[in-house]
């Protein structure tokens, strides 16, 4: 599949971040597409979650461009403007707000108004109530919505986030190791959710878990060394005599 | 979800601070000395002191138990508040000075100043001294606040950047020349707004207002905590990431939080000041900003009522230590409450009840519908359910 950079949501050209010439990301080109499924694999220390990084705004890539939605300078923004222009992102690390509530938690991520001034007088909505409600009930959290999120199992945070993820309704979701930590029930479940999301919205998965990755069923990228060592269906890049080098060699 | 801000425990709160306002003062004035219910008055400056302490106990509270951000300087935003109110004081005295200097302050006779300091100018207007109290305070926090915040100065570095901030202060206004009355500061107050700062009405009505301005501190924050405001500040407290990816402007809500708490230390110093009768610059000392961090911890963080139950508290043990013959221990003694609180009574004194509280609400059979609050054991766990 090729797509004209215009047209793509997500466009990283060239990009390469080092610490302390260490190069986590060198030369590192990708383009997503609106509205596809992107799994991206690779190593341990491969710059996947660096590449999150440069596109959230947690990181300043060295060179490379950034652009998102074919206009927006990534590299310029920092992480509350890119969150308010519509990406969302899960830790690989399950990250909630352990002392408010599952609600709480979804209520916060919800999309709206931000402002340190108005958030004094925020009234809710009946609207944002039941779209509260909605997530829940996806995120299979309904019955655990008034305890606090710190009391969670992991595999129930790491929905919560995903649901966070939801409820702040990003036109592109970057979703870091989803399944860590989760038995193969909740492997299986947690790829169907993601099916269901990238219905409407754009999402790039980042997950060690070959399984999981095929369960998804999308076009696969695969890092190493901070570029892209292959890209294609599961079948083709696991095919791939360097990716197999990679991964079971060296 | 978003709480009233009135609700029970803050109005128990209001009508216990609200009842001492009136009854201290009532018992002062209208009781004769003979009474055995008299309060004389040194005690009610005594108690008026301790309520400024829970003032600046609860903007510390409001800024460590609810964002997260521990300053060891807010000592300073108190004794700021206390030299505006001084520098008020220090005007009124006009010609009742040592000197007899009706536009100079007698320290600055002594230095063979002649003119008065341009930062001087306004304070013999009392509500410009009052904005004073609230706007020095409070531009500080501003600018400093402004900084650290948007450099992402966090955690013990914060911390150790507020004590700097509050050492160098003190350097300063030990320094003669810096014209704040150096090492003496300001004092022999004679009277605020042309009643005697001595007599027992006034007292009574500086221990009152220190009440009101408790009650009104007490509501600002409930305001701010129980509004999605606060449901942020807790957010930023327990993942500062997760909120920055939310889309929230985490430093916004900080730099507001910084500075409200500021202006609310300036208050508390500005009500001290009249009824010890001083402001020097040892009140600028890193160890009372530190100290005031130790009420906050003794009475539990981020409960609002925990830390002015904390001031009240180890004030009151402060007091009756130091005037009995353990005096040289006290500071063994505070230290020593710190660490056993941080060991064993993480949450205070009243984070500690209102959990045990909080238990017995959950285990209560009849307490909350099965959706509600279910014990962690007992809850199932949804990914693996079907
Ligand atoms: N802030 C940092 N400072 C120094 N080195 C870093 C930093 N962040 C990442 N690195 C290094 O960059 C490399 C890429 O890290 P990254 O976390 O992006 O890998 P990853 O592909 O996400 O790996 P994993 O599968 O283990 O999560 C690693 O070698 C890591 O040690
Ligand atoms: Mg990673």
């Amino acid at each position: 599949m090729e797509f004209r950079t215009t047209s793509a949501l997500l466009y990283l050209d060239a990009v390469s971040v080092s610490f302390d010439g260490f190069k986590a990301l060198n030369s590192l080109s990708l383009t997503i597409a609106p509205g596809e499924m992107r799994a991206i694999i690779g190593p341990n220390g491969a710059g996947k979650t660096t590449m999150m990084d440069v596109i959230t705004g947690k990181t300043r890539p060295d060179e490379g461009e950034v652009l998102f939605d074919g206009t927006h300078d990534l590299t310029a923004l920092d992480e509350a403007s890119i969150a308010v222009l519509g990406i969302g992102r899960k830790f690989q690390k399950p990250t909630v707000f352990d002392s408010h509530t599952v609600e709480d938690n979804l209520r916060l991520a919800l999309a709206g108004d931000r402002r340190a001034r108005t958030a004094i007088a925020w009234r809710e909505t009946v609207a944002a109530r039941e779209r509260i409600s909605s997530i829940l009930e996806t995120i299979r959290l309904t019955a655990a919505r008034s305890r606090l999120a710190g009391n969670l199992s992991h595999g129930q945070k790491q929905w919560l986030e995903i649901g966070m993820l939801l409820a702040q309704d990003p036109k592109l979701l970057l979703v870091d190791e989803p399944v860590a930590g989760m038995t193969d029930a909740e492997t299986h479940q947690t790829a169907e959710l993601l099916r269901a999301i990238n219905a409407e919205k754009t999402v790039v998965v980042v997950e060690h878990d070959m399984t999981f990755v095929r369960a998804l069923g999308v076009k696969v990228t695969v890092l190493h060394e901070g570029r892209v060592l292959a890209e294609g269906s599961i079948d083709q890049v696991s095919e791939n005599e360097r990716v197999v080098e990679v991964y079971l060699g060296r | 979800m978003t709480a009233r801000p009135l609700d029970r425990g803050t109005l128990v709160f209001l009508g216990l601070v609200a009842a001492a306002a009136i009854v201290v003062p009532a018992l002062n004035l209208a009781l004769p000395e003979s009474s055995p219910l008299h309060v004389p008055t040194y005690l009610v400056s005594l108690f008026g002191k301790y309520v400024c302490f829970a003032l600046l106990a609860l903007s510390i509270d409001l800024i460590w138990g609810y964002c997260g951000i521990l300053s060891l300087g807010h000592g300073a935003f108190f004794a700021l508040g206390g030299y505006a109110m001084g520098m008020y004081l220090m005007r009124q005295i006009g010609g009742r000075g040592v000197y007899g200097n009706p536009l100079l302050p007698d320290f600055m006779v002594f230095l063979n100043w002649k003119e008065l300091p341009l930062a001087w100018w306004g304070f013999s207007s009392f509500p410009y001294a009052m904005l004073m109290v609230l706007a020095v305070p409070g531009l500080l926090a501003l600018v400093f606040g402004w900084f650290a915040f948007r450099s992402r100065v966090t955690g013990v570095y914060f911390s150790i950047i507020t004590q700097a901030m509050t050492f160098a202060l003190m350097l300063a206004f030990f320094r003669n020349d810096f014209g704040f009355g150096g090492n003496n500061g300001l004092t022999d107050f004679k009277d605020i707004l042309g009643f005697n700062v001595q007599a027992d009405g006034t007292r009574a009505a500086l221990f009152a207002i220190s009440c009101v301005a408790l009650m009104l501190g007490y509501l600002v924050c409930r305001v701010l905590v129980a509004s999605k405001f606060g449901m942020v500040l807790i957010a930023v407290r327990d993942a500062e990431a997760r909120a920055r990816f939310l889309g929230y402007r985490v430093e916004s809500y900080k730099l507001a939080t910084f500075v409200i708490s500021a202006c609310m230390a300036g208050v508390a110093g500005a009500l001290y000041v009249p009824q010890v009768g001083i402001i020097n610059p040892g009140e600028f000392s890193p160890a009372n900003s530190i100290e005031a961090v130790i009420w906050v911890a003794v009475g539990g963080r981020g409960t609002l009522a925990g830390a002015v139950v904390g001031a009240l508290l180890v004030n009151y043990a402060k007091t009756s230590f130091t005037s009995g013959p353990l005096a040289p221990y006290w500071l063994f003694l505070l230290g020593g409450l710190f660490v056993g609180v941080t060991l064993w009574l993480p949450r205070g004194i009243v984070g500690t009840v209102q959990h045990w509280r909080a238990r017995r609400r959950e285990v209560a059979p009849d307490a909350s519908g099965p959706a509600e609050g279910a014990p962690d054991g007992a809850a199932q766990k949804p990914l693996a359910a079907e």
